[in-house]
This record gives structure tokens, sequence and C-alpha cells, in this order.
């Protein structure tokens, strides 16, 4: 529960978490059937007929586990604002234009060793009504399953020297400093392209898996 | 958490809430009711769940998931290596939004026992996991089901306060015969147990 958040007052347990030592149920999650990933799933800006409004950025990271090894083949699954700070979404009123170009959803498989690629446009802030003058500060949603059920993480990607971090209870939810920071990507010249895009790096860490599983032989 | 030893760069990433417009994201290519599609091997369920908050008030903005073996108690998983059938059309996941009146609907197996730490294999379950606006970290659970024998040496149950082990059991719903129910309290006075995985 964080208060300044508000809809977590009534969202969250108030007796604590029964710690469950990993079993089969566990180390094992959806691996398998994702369905047929295309070309333009990781590439928002190509969606559609036309170019989407904003800034072109392309994220890209690697995902390990808390034990340093990369995790293949996951899938990870990311949503959106615009440009202008709008979700293409019935729920969302914002005072701000959709754009017919930008869906908002991209989704990928990573490779080998573990790393992804998006390309995309970088969102915009958007008000919120949690308080008033309530505004999020830029950020890409992120899910990740890992290979097993205990991996299973949703986090938020933001954005380096976003001056409304200091405002916002969702970002400031996480209590530990050094923690909230590390979902702040890094903008990085190598990952920038010339004449193309901006380039960030998020790399991911999932918390890894308990020796070994109980197996049965039988 | 459980961070001890880890080198900083190690420590898993902390989570943050889906929001109110996860289904931009999640529900592609399409929600997944059915987690076994029909002519899989197994006694046949509908599951029915519904989310509510502190109050009582049914939630139209979660998402669940499921994930479950197979009925003779095998994951479609790798990792899973015990010597038992996995059926390629039955891959033992299942991801719904709720309505507006907080309920998502699953069409799928009663799974078998999967093995446990001891001698006795886990009672039948599936794992959850619960997100909404609102829910910082995804809670995980289990769905047992009532009434099933192999729930009283179920070590996971053991480790769960007696008073509050009716909050992971699926009842069966009078009159509708392979229909079962399972109720999420996010808070409250019939706070579902939730777990640290
Ligand atoms: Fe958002």
């Amino acid at each position: 529960m964080y208060p300044p958040y508000k809809p977590t007052l009534l969202r969250s347990p108030r007796k604590p978490l029964i710690v469950l030592p990993h079993t089969l149920s566990e180390v094992t999650g959806p691996v398998y059937g994702h369905g047929d990933i295309s070309e333009t799933d990781n590439d928002l800006t190509r969606q559609h007929d036309g170019e989407p409004l904003g800034e072109r950025i392309t994220v890209s990271g690697r995902v390990i586990d808390d034990n340093g090894r990369a995790v293949p083949n996951t899938l990870i699954e990311i949503w959106q604002c615009n440009a202008a700070g709008r979700y293409r979404h019935h729920v969302d009123r914002h005072a701000a234009p959709l754009d017919p170009n930008f869906s908002g959803a991209g989704r990928t498989l990573t490779d080998g060793q573990g790393r992804y690629f998006f390309t995309t446009i970088k969102p915009g802030a958007y008000p919120w009504q949690n308080h008033p003058n309530a505004w999020r500060p830029a950020h890409i949603h992120f899910s990740l399953f890992g290979t097993a059920f205990c991996q299973r993480l949703v986090t938020q990607m933001y954005f380096p020297d976003d001056p409304l971090f200091p405002f916002d209870p969702i970002f400031n939810s996480i209590p530990d400093e050094k923690a909230r920071k590390r979902l702040i990507c890094k903008f990085e010249m190598d990952l920038t392209k010339p004449e193309w895009s901006l380039g960030f790096r998020f790399d991911i860490v999932l918390r890894g898996r308990e020796g070994t599983p109980f197996e049965s032989k039988r | 958490m459980k961070a001890k030893g880890k080198k900083p760069e190690l420590i898993p990433f902390p989570s943050q809430t889906v929001g109110p417009y996860f289904q931009i994201g999640l529900s592609r290519p399409e929600p997944t009711s059915q987690i076994a599609p029909p002519g899989v091997p197994g006694e046949r369920l509908k599951l029915v769940c519904s989310v509510f908050d502190g109050q009582g008030w049914p939630l139209n903005d979660a998402l669940v998931e499921i994930w479950q073996a197979n009925a003779n108690g095998k994951y479609h998983h790798p990792d899973d290596r015990q010597k038992k059938p996995v059926d390629p059309a039955f891959l033992g996941f299942g991801r719904m939004a709720t309505n507006n009146e907080g309920i998502c609907v699953f069409e799928t197996i009663k799974p078998g026992r999967v093995p446990g730490p001891g001698k006795n294999p886990q009672a039948p379950h599936l794992t959850v996991s619960v997100f909404a606006r609102g829910v910082l970290k995804r809670m995980a659970t289990r769905i047992y089901f009532a009434g099933d024998a192999a729930n009283e040496e179920d070590f996971v149950l053991a480790r769960v306060p007696k008073a509050r082990r009716n909050t992971l059991m699926a009842q069966p719903v009078p009159g509708e015969p392979g229909t079962w129910r399972f109720d999420v309290h996010l808070s409250g006075k019939q706070e579902t147990v939730f777990f640290d995985v």
C-alpha cells in the first residue's frame, strides 16, 4: 500500500504474504504459444500506413536473471501513450489528440543472449487526476514472463531527467531510491541511429529461480 | 528482497502497476479464456473468477493470468522433466481482463497432481497472477478445489493458517455441473491469501 497513490488503499492486502518455496508450479511458466510475432510487432512506428508523430526512439537492452544468466526467447510486451500523452483506450479522456498512425502496443521475444529491440516514439506526459495537477512522467509499460511463474514482472520504464519524478506517486511507490532509479533508461549514443532515432538502453533483471525444483523421477 | 550477497546490478527490478490501460498491450494477439481447447483429456471445468476490492466492490479493471499443469500433473515447460505425456494443444496458460461486473471466465480442465517437496504430490491447483490499476505488484495466489481429498496433505495449504485456507478454494456452483467459482479479495475481511514467490 502507498497512500499517495490512492487506489492502493482498497486494493492492497493488509496481511503479510506467505512465503512459498519454489516447486514445479513456480519454476515453470508459459514459454510457448505466444503466437506469431510479426515484423512490425517490435516497431510501433510501422504499424499503420503513415508514420506516427513524435520523436522516434530505439529502446533496447538485455533481460537477465538475478544469477546473471541471460533470459532467452522470452516474451516482452510493451504499451504506451502517443507523443501527445494520449492512450488509444476508451477510458482515456485526456484532451490530447489521438494519432491515427499509432496504436501504442509492441511485443517481441528476446534473442539467444536475452537481447531485445523496440522502435517507437517517445511517449508524452499525461494528467491522471490522482491529486490536483497530477501528471505522469513519460513512461513505457513493460511486461515480461521470464521462463517461470516466479519471474513474472510488470513494470514501467522512465526517461532520464524527467522533472515530474518528485511529484509522481507511482514512481515513488518504490521506497528505495536506488531501486527506483533502475527503472530509468539510459540515453546511449551507441544505440542512436544517425538521421533516424535516439537510442535508450534498458537492461532488465528478473528474479531468479531458487535452486533445483522438486523433481519426480517417476 | 532476497538480495543478500547480490551485486547491485543483479537485484531484481521493482514492479509497477499495470495502470488502467493494460488492455492495449496485454490483450494481444487476444485474451485467452480457453486454457484447454475442447478435446484435451481431463475433467472439464468452467472457472468463474471474480476480483473484489477491500470494500467488496468488483474490479472492472483487473487482469487475471492462470498457469496450470495438464491432467497428468505435467507442465508444458522444458524444465518439467517428469516422464509424462504433454498434449501440444494444451499450453496451460490463460489471461483475461475482468468485465464490468468484475468477472472473467476460463474454460479448462482440472490439473493433475504435480510433485511436492515431501513424499506426497501437491493437491490439484492452478497458479494465479492478479494485476490491476492500484496494484503495485502482481499478486500471486493459487486456486485449489474445495472438497478434494488431496488438499489435506498439500504442503502449501499446510503453511496457510486454517481459518484462511478457504480463500484459496474454488467452490462448485450449485446446479451448474462443472462450473467452479473463485473469488479474489485484494483486501478486507475476506482477504485472499497471497504468496511471496
Ligand atoms: Fe501509463
